[in-house]
């Protein structure tokens, strides 16, 4: 079983790394310059913000949970920056409070999964609208600009070499959920939970408290990626970020992590978040338009579930009649 | 004291609840609002109470079986826009034909989210995320930019929308709202007295139980995403009449609207619970207060969204502390029954 599982989640990095290859190969037999750091950097540019706020998702879902709200987070964030900016707020005391009200938010959901009992699935769709609301109470129809400039920068200058801030933050965030993850007794409870929360309770887990900690953490992240996009495109508006948690929850899928919780790596979730930003850049490189790229990414997330399913019934059927699935 | 509350059936005190939660809005708005009892507040009420609760009693079947279809709202717009193109093509139609068309072309888009969730083993969240994106870029890529309009579609689907079957006083029963009532029944009855449909429990409050006891748990999932598709392509239509001119965005966020209006209705998002009274109970309160905080002059209706998120979590909240306390009731009695030695007879849980 433990080898099974093993050999699946090596197959698994080992599909996507080849998928990640023959994008590359066939983007810059397209455009000779795609291979450029550039073009490298700026491709993470444009979808910095989801994918920070994948890599978090990747423990929430791992842990057999799911966060649909931070999408909509981001977008409170967002708008609660531009609102406080507006009442006057210097912007510098601004982020602090906004990334508190993350932290808030985020306790907000824990509230109602660990001590009421809830699903998250529930909750978080909830606050999906819940927090949305509340962006929208803020700024209503507005749009907000003429944020400082050194606010702006942090958004569109590169501030250590090539790299801008929010690509840095990545890079952090990578790190640091990898230890975190992987190589911290935290990391494995994550996992424990995730196969079977029961287990993990009758196992002397603090099974709320992690649960409490990662959802708050989520609201703090997505919080954090709201004020990186505000300060990117510096501007804010009440639909900021609006419905990001489909293609964020994609990336994460994608990346082998399963819906059901207990199985993935942060590796697998970076590989398949440079096939998404590699596979959109390369069809917007051939004129394809934005929304037959979402439809494409679709495909992709059923296809990457469903043809290994194929393969091991297949493989049932003629090697292994009778063997005991899952 | 509290023998009265072991007696009744959970989805009783549920779907009571919930009726009495909406008598409490209708006359909390009814106090605030000018001109708030009147026919066209009912009709307006009605009429889109109709089209999401087509969708939403889907969604239950759904739900029912422990699976979600995210991919809803994009089958509405898929076959609002599709009959609607067919109608300005061909637009001597006979109605009948038009209706079974748009109900064909849902049930099509549900049976491809059927067969991968049911026969491909594939989450049904994974599979109906991905379904989502993908008919909606089928029908953008279709649409080239075009939208229909109003002045282009036959006569009788422009009127559909006012057309009455008939009047209570000065309450209209619209046609539209007539059908969604009509599909609700006919699915309740299903519900409660079908052998097959109650295999849809089964199947979602115990998955491995309901294949040892020889059901098709396959065909029973792959029914339930048929039915679904179905019922959101007839929704499709009612969207297309009542609207008139669409566009690619048509049916946007229905997928969510439907999910919360059967999570308020009582449907246990995890399967194997779920009335289609608690449905109708579910959609009409999210659709009440949608519509009525728009005319309450007290908050703008930028606070839509912000309630209705809140209202949802009570719900829930409500339900999930309710079912604990009923849990723990029972089992006491339980223990009671035992150290008195009479030894219950055991009974189905709601």
């Amino acid at each position: 079983m433990e080898g099974g599982l093993m050999r699946r989640l090596v197959r698994w990095e080992v599909l996507l790394l080849v998928i990640l290859a023959v994008t590359i190969a066939v983007n810059s037999a397209m455009a000779p310059m795609f291979l450029t750091i550039g073009n490298q950097i700026n491709l993470f540019q444009l979808s910095i913000e989801k994918i920070i706020v994948a890599l978090m998702m990747t423990l929430v879902i791992v842990n057999g949970e799911i966060d649909l709200s931070v999408a909509s987070m981001m977008g409170l964030a967002a708008c609660a920056f531009g609102w406080l900016f507006q009442m006057g707020v210097p912007a510098g005391v601004a982020i602090p409070i906004v990334l508190a009200l993350g932290l808030l938010g985020g306790a907000f959901n824990a509230f109602w999964i660990t001590v009421i009992g809830m699903p998250s699935l529930v909750v978080t769709l909830a606050m999906l609208i819940g927090f949305r609301g509340m962006a929208r109470i803020l700024v209503e129809d507005r749009g907000i600009t003429g944020f400082p400039d050194w606010f702006n920068a942090l958004g569109q200058q590169p501030i250590l070499g090539p790299l801008p801030l929010a690509l840095l933050v990545f890079a952090v965030l990578f790190v640091v959920l990898l230890v975190v993850l992987h190589r911290s007794g935290f990391g494995r409870k994550v996992y424990v939970i995730g196969n079977s929360a029961e287990v993990a309770r009758y196992s002397g887990v603090a099974v709320p408290r992690v649960k409490a900690l990662l959802f708050v953490a989520s609201g703090f992240v997505a919080a954090l990626a709201g004020l990186l996009y505000t300060a990117r495109v510096s501007a804010v508006r009440g639909d900021v970020a609006l419905g990001f948690e489909l293609d964020i929850i994609t990336m994460v899928l994608l990346g082998g992590v399963s819906i059901f919780g207990g199985k993935g790596t942060l590796w697998g979730v970076l590989l398949s978040i440079l096939i998404v930003l590699n596979l959109r850049n390369g069809m917007a490189l051939a004129n394809i338009t934005g929304h037959l790229q979402t439809g494409v990414i679709g495909l992709l997330l059923i296809l990457s579930v469903l043809v290994p399913n194929l393969v091991q019934s297949a493989g049932r059927l003629s090697f292994k009649p009778g063997s005991a699935s899952r | 004291m509290t023998g009265w509350l072991r007696s009744v059936h959970p989805q009783t005190l549920r779907v009571t609840a919930l009726a009495l939660v909406l008598a409490l809005v209708v006359l909390f708005f009814g106090s605030q609002i000018d001109n708030y009892y009147t026919a066209r507040m009912f009709n307006r009420i009605s009429t889109s109470v109709a089209i999401i609760l087509l969708i939403a009693i889907g969604q239950a079947l759904v739900v029912i079986t422990r699976n979600i279809d995210l991919s809803v709202g994009s089958i509405v717009g898929f076959t609002a826009y599709l009959v609607g193109d067919l109608l300005v093509a061909q637009p001597d139609l006979h109605p009948l034909v038009v209706v079974a068309a748009a109900m064909a072309l849902g049930a099509a888009l549900g049976a491809v989210n059927g067969v991968v969730v049911a026969y491909g083993r594939v989450p049904a969240i994974i599979v109906t995320l991905g379904t989502l994106a993908i008919y909606r870029t089928i029908l953008v890529e279709y649409s080239d930019a075009r939208s229909i309009t109003t002045a282009n579609l036959p006569k009788w689907v422009v009127e559909l929308p006012q057309a009455t079957l008939f009047s209570i006083g000065d309450l209209d029963i619209r046609v539209t709202v007539a059908i969604a009532l009509g599909v609700a029944l006919v699915v309740h009855l299903a519900l409660t007295r079908l052998r097959a449909a109650r295999r849809l429990y089964a199947v979602g409050s115990n998955p491995d139980a309901a294949a040892i006891a020889g059901i098709n748990a396959e065909r029973v999932v792959f029914t339930a995403f048929l039915l679904s598709g179905a019922l959101a392509g007839l929704a499709g239509f009612v969207f297309l009449a009542r609207f008139g001119n669409i566009t690619v965005v048509a049916g946007l966020g229905f997928e969510l609207k439907s999910v919360a209006a059967v999570v308020v209705g009582g449907v246990n998002i995890f399967g194997g619970s779920g009335t289609v009274v608690g449905v109708v109970l579910g959609t009409t309160l999210v659709d009440v207060i949608d519509n009525s905080l728009t005319r309450w002059a007290l908050v703008s209706e930028f606070w839509r969204d912000a309630l209705l998120g809140m209202l949802i979590l009570i719900a829930v909240a409500a339900d999930t502390l309710m079912n604990r306390y009923l849990d723990r009731l029972r089992r006491k009695r339980h223990m009671a029954e035992l150290s008195a030695g009479t030894l219950p007879v055991p009974r189905e849980a709601g």
